[in-house]
């Protein structure tokens, strides 16, 4: 029950957002050269890019739907699927790769019950890879939100994951 | 300006700006291409083309890299040959390798490549990036295993047609070229013009066919099959049996229509004409009592499903006369049933076009006035050629047949149809006629005429006063004109639209390759059967009178209203 409470929750929130969205499309109304930078805002308003939102952009700035799918699906920073409350972050860097991330992912997605670019269904993760975050001294290094957290072993997994909310 | 370079020891003078490509090419020096479409795109993403130059470090693309000043370039050497062929292996390593039932096996650009280049061994095997088949549109088909990421399809599609249906998804190994949300491309905003399937170089994008059907209704004896040709059609089809581009082969088209067994052999042409009529009164009525203008035509499917998607708003802009094969197909299940005796639920009607468009425009709910389905089955110019081909039939030696009454007889206003400009000039020459009641002399109108984009002309009519018409191909000029009704910018009274480059005869169901010089021979042929008619206009066809005398009536009339005419739907964009 909890759960569906939170998803209306959200649905309702993301209504709200279309009219800002709108006021960001006017600025670029008809300038297909601003898609990206009218993708980025969006994102950041709805945390990813709702089919909806693609449209809205295609429309105002003139680009066909089938090109901003496009740009979205080329670049890794877009998302089409909601984002949760918090962002985890496994290094897949040269130096992490080596002293086991790759096992470390493998648990988290196991642990998570999702795939690398998900969501869980209680929006409370997301999942991704990153390529290096400067902390190749702490390999295997992951992130969630802010947080680094270096020398990783996968049965640390559960513990860190229970920390978020 | 020009610039002296030296190509594989040969000296020569090209003009600055020149690409090596082209600065080979005039030194009848070949380079190989795959991406490189003439006119549409060079962007030197295939590397087939790499040419060494000397001080350089790397091998350059010759498609993307401009000539400069004392250049020495080599086109063959050992280097050269060792990266192109490096370049097609590393293509080949993702093919499905299915080439002997593949419908472009031996018409494939990879394939002849392969061959060119030697290549005698798959040396690279791993995992295939895949993808999937995609028949959902009854024009074309999509088999993205076969992909090999070009993008000339894209291109084509965005560039010159401004609809962009496929673009570019995802990244890496997981590239693929597919509408939004990898949906069918039946569902989005594709408008059928098949233009992707003439420039795909391998066998990702191809018209779908409908061959095999048109041989069962061929062999089943309690059916009554009937084909059409489009005036493009015969402008081309020999292109398919070695004949130079711009050969009219009208005669052995028809002959081989009759051999390969269907019972009657019918003109499209004579539908042009009477689409002249039909229209041609239409714009008058329109001029008169204050109809919406400009009018603009509707013959090409393609573009009717452009405008129905991306300006339904405008759709009161369209004539309402179907397209000439669709009056053809629901004259024969009516008017020729009558006449004959045959019952029309035993015909089958073939319709062969230059388009891969007409395809979808014959499965429209609105095509089924004749109380069947008005055409059956539409076969492109290529799949007609295989057809031919399948049957052992030897075009070349063919005696010239001819076509068969009542629906058969054409005038030279019918056949320029196939050409951007032709419908405009047929119209013209009748309406002025019609109008004045005075013989027009000059029947050539040229300023309709030729490859430009868009093209304008102001001919004053007596009793009218000047009629202001234009005329577009390609649909990004379209839109253009579109665009300029929206504003109120566009004081014409009639606009011509074809979908494809050139017009039909540069139609996405002709023959491949295709390029400027090709569509202006094509239609070059159409011009010169134009002259050589007896009857120039369509309204002195004695068929078209006696079928408004037998069964018609007159333009507009109720019966033409009833199979003649017809309505649009607006669509999504998306």
């Amino acid at each position: 029950m909890s759960q569906e409470k939170q998803c209306q929750c959200a649905e309702v929130q993301e209504e709200e957002l279309y009219p800002r969205l709108e006021e960001v499309i006017t600025e670029h109304r008809g300038k297909g050269q601003d898609l990206i930078m009218v993708l980025h805002k969006a994102q950041n308003l709805f945390g990813y890019l709702p089919r909806k939102a693609q449209e809205m952009v295609a429309e105002g700035l003139n680009v066909s739907l089938n090109e901003v799918y496009g740009v979205i699906t080329f670049y890794n920073f877009f998302s089409t699927v909601p984002q949760g409350r918090n962002s985890v972050k496994v290094c897949l860097g040269t130096a992490c790769y080596v002293r086991g991330s790759q096992e470390v992912l493998d648990k988290a997605q196991k642990e998570l019950g999702i795939k690398v670019g998900g969501t869980t269904e209680d929006r409370r993760y997301s999942l991704d890879v990153v390529r290096c975050i400067g902390a190749c001294g702490l390999a295997p290094a992951m992130l969630v939100n802010e947080d680094v957290y270096g020398r990783v072993k996968s049965p640390h997994l559960p513990d860190i994951l229970a920390k978020y909310e | 300006m020009t610039i002296s370079v030296v190509i594989d020891g040969r000296p020569l003078e090209v003009e600055e700006g020149t690409s090596i490509l082209d600065a080979a090419a005039q030194a009848n020096i070949h380079i190989p291409t795959l991406c490189y479409l003439p006119e549409v795109q060079a962007i030197g993403a295939c590397r087939v083309c790499l040419v060494e130059i000397e001080g350089n470090r790397t091998l350059q693309a010759a498609c993307v890299s401009p000539v400069a000043k004392g250049q020495v370039i080599y086109t063959n050497t050992d280097r050269v040959r060792k990266a192109r062929r490096f370049s097609v292996e590393m293509l080949l390593s993702n093919h499905p390798f299915e080439c002997l039932s593949c419908a472009k096996n031996l018409h494939c650009d990879l394939q002849t490549l392969a061959y060119d280049l030697g290549i005698r061994e798959i040396r690279f095997t791993g995992e295939k990036s895949g993808g999937r088949i995609d028949e959902s549109s009854p024009s074309i088909r999509r088999d993205q295993n076969k992909c090999i990421l070009c993008r000339r399809c894209v291109t084509v599609c965005q560039e010159i047609q401004s609809v962009t249906a496929l673009y570019m998804q995802g990244r890496g190994f997981e590239t693929r070229v597919e509408p939004a949300f990898d949906r069918d491309i039946n569902d989005v905003a594709c408008t059928n013009c098949g233009q992707c399937s003439v420039v795909c170089p391998v066998g990702a994008i191809t018209e779908k066919e409908y061959i095999d059907e048109v041989w069962a209704a061929l062999s089943d004896p309690t059916k009554f099959v009937v084909i059409q040709d489009a005036p493009a059609v015969r402008a081309a089809l020999g292109e398919e049996f070695g004949y130079p581009p711009g050969t009219l082969v009208t005669g052995k088209m028809l002959a081989a229509a009759r051999r390969l067994g269907f019972d009657r052999v019918f003109d499209t042409n004579f539908a042009a004409d009477l689409t002249i009529l039909e229209e041609g009164t239409e714009l008058l009525t329109r001029v008169k009592k204050g109809g919406t203008l400009p009018m603009i035509t509707s013959c090409s499917p393609g573009w009717i499903k452009f405008i129905e998607h991306f300006y339904p708003e405008l759709l009161d802009h369209l004539s309402t006369c179907k397209s000439p094969h669709m009056m053809l197909g629901a004259l024969t299940k009516t008017y020729f049933a009558k006449k004959s005796g045959v019952d029309p639920k035993d015909m089958v009607v073939v319709s062969v076009m230059p388009c891969t468009a007409k395809k979808f425009e014959c499965n429209r709910p609105e095509m089924f006035d004749s109380g069947y389905k008005d055409v059956d089955y539409v076969l492109t110019t290529r799949e007609f050629a295989k057809m031919i081909k399948q049957a052992g039939i030897d075009f070349q030696s063919l005696p010239d047949g001819k076509y068969d009454d009542p629906m058969g007889e054409y005038t030279g206003a019918a056949t320029i149809f196939g050409a951007t400009g032709g419908v405009m000039e047929a119209a013209l020459r009748t309406a002025y006629e019609v109008a004045t009641g005075k013989v027009l002399e000059n029947v050539e109108f040229t300023a309709v005429r030729g490859l430009e984009g868009i093209k304008e002309a102001t001919i004053p009519v007596e009793g009218i006063g000047d009629v202001r018409v234009a005329v577009s191909h390609g649909l990004g000029n379209a839109r253009k004109l579109l665009d300029k009704i929206k504003t109120g910018e566009a004081n014409y009274h009639f606009i011509e639209v074809m979908a494809c480059p050139g017009g039909c005869v540069g139609g996405g169901g002709q023959p491949i390759p295709v390029n400027n010089d090709i569509r202006g021979l094509r239609a070059q042929a159409l011009y010169g059967e134009d002259c050589a008619l007896t009857y120039r206009k369509s309204h002195e066809n004695p068929s078209i009178k006696r079928i408004y005398e037998e069964f018609l009536g007159q333009p507009l009339g109720e019966k033409s209203h009833h199979l003649l005419h017809t309505h649009y739907t607006p669509r999504s964009k998306f």
